[in-house]
């Protein structure tokens, strides 16, 4: 893998065991795993994490209806890959930041599902103390610097954070997420051309999930190759398959690399599919149930269970064990969100200030 | 103490604090090698090098936004507009990121970064280069700001809003960068914000004012005394926070007030201060608060258009007379 973008793509117009829509033309094709270099106990965790957020969303959009759970909720289901394979590829003092669809990575980050599940319930228990909500989930400790929800502004926060850790000499590297829709704002273009100008290790990560809320792809970006915008800038990138948990990981870490040893940016862009609305009151009457069945085939946790099963890594009995202890999971951190106390009224006025000088 | 221009007093400040804290550091366009549009930044870059000051593309929104995100991460930036008026490309970062992260995050990150720059009227820049934005960021709980009117007031605040933990809006004036007065050569003098000053003592009438429009007002309670009122003149320093407690001091003694402002009236900052007032000394006015506002149109071009724009000192005059039924 070279560092150089043009020599990173494969030319071909193929559309890449079922990747891209088949009308959908490519410069690239996008990379997808090969054989498991993994330890079992690595590959085993991926497949947890991405078992347990499927989960932990299924239970979000239950406490939603329930009413547990208000204002926008944004599901990660069918976009799992993404944001596990990436962040696996981190050390755990690396930064990320993340959109307002942040669930998932937050998961995967190590924020708790209890703290995440109490932050969705508004109790002073959750992540952000009650104060965020399901957009706006952060953790110091763990160094997940938010889920932000004006679409793009994650991007030059992203970019600071990167510049930060190069001014401190320290190696940590940043991971930013954003769909695609992000990438027609001015904070994308301004963030990547600062980025490749001062040689940031910042990794942006384009969650291309063909739809900005209900605006096809098609209907919104002129040109829709993704990762080739990073030729504008002279940032490597590279078109990864989203659905496939190990080439997110793999490029990820390819990514890493770049940014950690040559304090480079790399963007990334996955192709993946979200298989609920953008928000809980998204009807989505934008698609068919035919385009979400066509991409559920390729759903990622099952595509990685069959693998790991053919490599004889786990066994269905191991899967079975999983989802037991999972739902567990997912419920004690919805009882632990139901059973935490509201925010103290005078919670209304902290925080606004960090010196409030009167 | 030294006699400096506010130019040289913010020079000072900024040598200051990069020198006092190695997590500050200055980007915006044109800092460094041009040595700043308006030399406020002159030096800078011989004494800390390339890394600590920092020219960047033109590129507001994205540069505001990596500055947030720095000081997320424990750096202190100090992010120069070339004009307020370009921070309007950056307000998503300033308000929707700077403004609401500590809240948001329920304490867990603070931004410790000044935004700083010329504002308001300059001479003849017209529309789009002439605007007062103090009531717009004012507006946003979690941002601070701050509007110095002498040099001495320049440096001290502008110490004090680096050293602050949250983010500062830190406006100057663009025609009164070459204005002189005393500094005091103390590298540990700060000024702290959200405290107003009077900056003369007066028994009949109260004018606020800031910025640009201090000199004005002092100007004005020079001729008014010659007809025998005696204007107290109060400058906040400090917008948000503002230090109401000082102006309705001062109301209840005089139980007059003006205020005036090079910003425009509607929504403006002249308008809180009157609702305030209006809140907690009514009983003591003899006559209603009076605005002195910049005219409620784009600044116009042509010399004497802009001239009638802005308030100057007998406007200023001519209102104070009104609340004193003289």
């Amino acid at each position: 893998m070279s560092s150089q973008p043009t020599e990173q793509r494969n030319r071909s117009n193929s559309s890449a065991a079922g990747v891209l829509d088949p009308p959908e033309k490519r410069d690239s094709s996008p990379s997808q795993s090969k054989e498991l270099t993994e330890d079992r106990e690595t590959l085993v965790k991926i497949f947890r994490q991405m078992l347990l957020i499927r989960r932990f969303e299924e239970k979000c959009a239950e406490s939603y209806s329930l009413g547990k759970i208000g204002g926008f909720c944004h599901l990660y289901i069918g976009q799992e890959a993404v944001g596990v394979g990436s962040i696996s590829a981190l050390r755990e003092d690396d930064y990320v930041l993340t959109s307002y669809r942040e669930h998932g990575q937050a998961i995967a980050k190590g924020i708790t599902p209890d703290a995440i599940m109490a932050e969705l319930y508004g109790k002073a228990t959750g992540c952000s103390r009650g104060k965020g909500g399901s957009m706006h989930l952060f953790d110091k400790d763990v160094n997940f610097l938010g889920g932000h929800a004006i679409v793009g502004g994650q991007i030059p926060l992203a970019t600071g954070v990167a510049f930060a850790s190069k001014y401190k000499e320290t190696d940590q590297v940043t991971l930013c997420f954003f769909g695609e829709a992000a990438v027609n704002q001015g904070a994308f273009h301004e963030s990547l051309n600062m980025a490749q100008l001062w040689k940031l290790p910042c990794i942006y990560i384009c969650e291309n999930n063909m739809y900005g809320m209900g605006t096809s792809l098609a209907r919104a970006m002129s040109f829709s190759d993704v990762a080739q915008k990073a030729c504008a800038y002279e940032i490597a990138s590279e078109f990864v398959d989203g659905m496939d948990v190990l080439a997110m990981r793999h490029a990820t870490e390819r990514a890493v690399k770049r940014a950690r040893e040559e304090s480079l940016p790399t963007l990334l862009e996955a192709r993946t599919y979200r298989y609920m609305g953008h928000s809980m009151s998204d009807p989505g009457k934008y698609r068919t149930r035919a385009e979400i069945e066509k991409y559920q085939e390729r759903d990622p946790i099952k595509m990685f269970a069959n693998k790991l099963k053919e490599q004889n890594v786990i066994t269905d009995a191991d899967i079975a064990g999983l989802e037991k202890e999972i739902k567990e999971e997912v419920e004690h951190a919805a009882r632990f969100a139901d059973a935490s106390p509201l925010p103290d009224p005078s919670e209304l006025y902290t925080n606004v200030y960090a010196n409030p000088l009167n | 103490m030294a006699v400096l221009t506010m130019r040289d007093a913010l020079n000072l400040a900024l040598k200051e604090e990069l020198a006092r804290d190695s997590s500050v550091f200055l980007m915006g366009e044109e800092v460094a090698e041009y040595q700043g549009a308006y030399k406020v930044t002159r030096g800078l870059l011989e004494e800390f090098g390339p890394k600590r000051v920092i020219d960047t593309p033109i590129t507001e929104l994205g540069f505001a936004g990596l500055g947030v995100g720095a000081a997320m991460a424990g750096l202190r930036p100090i992010v120069e507009f070339m004009t307020f008026n370009f921070s309007i490309l950056a307000t998503d970062q300033i308000i929707n990121s700077a403004a609401k992260m500590l809240y948001m995050s329920g304490g867990q990150f603070k931004i410790p970064i000044v935004f700083r720059g010329p504002s308001g009227s300059a001479y003849q820049v017209s529309s789009q280069h002439s605007q007062a934005l103090e009531s717009w960021y004012a507006y946003f709980p979690g941002l601070k700001v701050v509007m110095p009117s002498t040099p001495a007031d320049a440096k001290g605040l502008l110490k004090s809003a680096i050293r602050d933990d949250d983010p500062v809006i830190f406006m100057e004036q663009e025609r009164m960068y070459g204005m002189k007065g005393e500094v005091p050569e103390d590298e540990e003098l700060t000024i702290p914000l959200g405290v107003a000053e009077v900056k003369r003592e007066g028994k009949d009438a109260t004018i606020v004012a800031r910025s640009l429009m201090v000199p004005t007002a002092l100007k004005a309670a020079e001729e008014l005394e010659k007809q025998g009122i005696l204007c107290e003149v109060i400058d906040p320093r400090t917008i948000r926070p503002l230090d109401i407690d000082t102006i309705v001091e001062s109301v209840k003694k005089t139980n007059r007030l003006v205020v005036a402002e090079e910003s425009h009236a509607f929504c403006g900052v002249a308008a809180e201060i009157s609702a305030e007032i209006n809140e907690r000394a009514f009983d003591y006015l003899d006559a209603p608060v009076k605005r002195v506002s910049g005219v409620d149109v784009p600044m116009p071009y042509a010399k004497n258009l802009e001239q009638l724009a802005i308030p100057d000192v007998e406007r200023i005059i001519a209102a104070v007379r009104e609340v004193s039924y003289s």
